[in-house]
């Protein structure tokens, strides 16, 4: 698959001395979802603005579509669309000539047909006419992705799209966004909802204090470090563990009326057959069987605790 | 250079200044209305001729250049850092467009919102004077120069300011001062020796004169200064302008 987005060794450090981005590399293919994911202040807005052109890179450097972001700067960010995480919009602007006036910006010629079906597509034309401060919190959000791909960019950085948006227009921005990546456009969102890039994601990176941490695969990556448990319902509850089953650190849940295991997806062995089978000699009984796979959320969780420890180690 | 961009910054901005066209239009006609009332009625009556001008055909000049100064700079300080305040200057910074294209378009907009009701104000007058232009081009080259640079001024100012108290800052203890100490209302020449010295430290007494050349071809000061004045302002703006684009001074972090 082609890269469209390389990100090179990029480092921001900001006036103050806070180091906003510890020297990212990535690269984003082209037609591809790529969440980031990190907790506030880890760096995503500083990497999309850096990206953009809102910032300057202390070091490193960023090509898209083989241009380089300073030097050949126009050409580069022709090819970009910013979904900004504010809602930022001139009040007293009607939607359609907000549209036009990015496009404008972009030195695109007046295309009519486009801007109508960009907002038709995110269900705004009936709104052309109303200005912006008339419009709900998701209608403005809508009109600031109507403005990013008024001038048809290939790239679209989505910067926590659907943060403050209620659960049904959350649903509809990510088929928006899936219409989007059928229609070839490369997407990179940064979220705070795992279960949005859960949802969407082809690829999610982990950013945590400037750093990658990870880039993968989603489903790759929920294989990979994916734990499952296994709860075992039993007829008779129980106070404490048999000490024959001590190996398998299980864990008392439901007031002792079951039994929790943990295991590696990825594990040669997941040893949930001997576990049913000494489970049986211990004299216990089993009335029904659970199993459940930990979410990107929890994975997410993991990594990012993990890298702290490290740093305090 | 991205030409359709700085269109489309140009007509934004003079969309706005249409928008609110009562503002823009009707205030700098009363404004204008009432100075000749009160000052060439009421006071300009009892005024002898200035430098062989009726006194009120005298105040013109200043007039328009008062009015072109402080809107150029107020329509282009306000029109750039009103994205600033809302947010939407992202959408400047991540434009394929340089920051000489912003300021052609921005100041571009504010000097011909400011042109346009100093030609108001000229037209306005001649309902309340006699009016002769002896250098009817020089005067239209002046204008327009003086529009320019001071839309250049309020765009820096309009950079550099952080809240809106710092946008009128400037404006307000600095340039309208200078402006109406700068012989808008009376020639140089009437005041004492010692605070004609002092004027001639205010830039605007040489826009003043100059542009009063144009009209009366009589002026404070040798008609070369002015232009040289005002061709050192205009450059010095566009110095500092050049110098934020280099370094990104409060526009890129």
């Amino acid at each position: 698959m082609t890269t469209i987005v390389e990100i090179d060794d990029l480092k921001k450090v900001y006036d103050g001395g806070f180091e906003a981005l510890k020297g990212v590399s990535l690269d984003i293919r082209e037609g591809e979802i790529l969440a980031l994911l990190g907790p506030n202040g880890a760096g995503k807005t500083t990497l999309i603005s850096t990206v953009c052109g809102i910032t300057n890179a202390t070091s490193g450097s960023v090509r898209v579509g083989g241009h380089d972001i300073v030097t050949d700067f126009r050409a580069a960010r022709a090819m970009i669309g910013l979904v900004p995480q504010e809602i930022s919009l001139e009040p007293f602007e009607t939607v359609i000539r907000a549209v036009r006036y990015s496009r404008g910006l972009f030195g695109c010629k007046r295309d009519d047909a486009h801007i109508e079906k960009v907002l038709r597509d995110l269900s705004l034309w009936d709104k052309r006419n109303a200005k912006t401060m008339e419009l709900s919190g998701g209608m403005k959000r809508r009109v600031l992705i109507a403005k990013a791909l008024s001038h048809q960019p290939r790239v679209l950085f989505l910067d926590e799209p659907t943060a403050g948006v209620d659960v049904e227009l959350r649903r509809d921005m990510w088929k928006v966004v899936a219409e989007l990546k059928a229609s070839g456009v490369t997407i990179i969102l940064t979220t705070h909802y795992i279960e949005e890039a859960e949802a969407i994601a082809d690829r999610v990176g982990v950013i945590a204090k400037g750093e990658l941490l990870l880039i993968e695969e989603k489903t790759a990556l929920m294989a990979r470090m994916g734990r499952k448990t296994l709860d075992i319902e039993l007829t008779d509850p129980v106070e404490t563990i048999p000490a024959s089953l001590s190996g398998y650190e299980l864990e008392i849940v439901q007031d002792g009326a079951a039994l929790r295991y943990s295991y590696d997806t990825n594990a040669d062995r997941t040893g949930i057959t001997k576990l049913l089978s000494d489970l049986s000699g211990a004299g216990l009984q089993m009335s029904d069987l659970q199993t459940r796979q930990s979410s990107l959320e929890e994975i997410f969780v993991d990594l990012v605790a993990d890298n702290g420890k490290e740093e305090a180690a | 250079m991205n030409l359709r961009a700085v269109g489309a910054i140009y007509k934004v901005e003079m969309a706005r200044f249409f928008r609110t066209l009562a503002q823009s239009f009707i205030s700098p006609v009363i404004s204008t209305s009432l100075y000749f009332v009160v000052f060439g009625t009421a006071i300009g009556s009892r005024i002898d001729q200035v430098e062989g001008i009726s006194y009120g055909a005298f105040i013109v000049p200043g007039l328009i250049m008062l009015t072109v100064m402080t809107q150029g700079i107020s329509n282009a300080s306000f029109g750039i850092y009103f994205p600033k305040f809302i947010g939407t200057f992202y959408e400047l910074l991540s434009a394929p467009i340089n920051f000489l294209e912003i300021v052609v378009g921005f100041a571009g907009a504010a000097a011909t919102k400011a042109l346009f009701i100093g030609l108001v104000i000229l037209a306005t007058s001649a309902f309340f004077v006699d009016l002769t232009i002896l250098h009817p081009m020089a005067m239209l080259a002046f204008l327009v120069l003086t529009c320019i640079s001071f839309s250049l001024f309020g765009f820096i100012i309009g950079i550099w300011a952080r809240n809106f108290e710092q946008l009128q800052l400037i404006p307000l203890l600095v340039v309208t001062p200078l402006v109406f100490l700068g012989g808008s209302f009376y020639s140089i020449s009437m005041l004492p020796p010692f605070w004609q010295g002092v004027s001639f430290f205010n830039p605007v007494v040489y826009l003043i004169s100059g542009f009063r050349w144009a009209f009366f071809g009589t002026s404070d000061v040798p008609i070369g200064l002015s232009l040289l004045a005002i061709a050192g302002f205009t450059t010095l703006c566009l110095a500092i302008v050049w110098w934020i684009f280099r370094t990104g001074w409060r526009i890129r972090t």
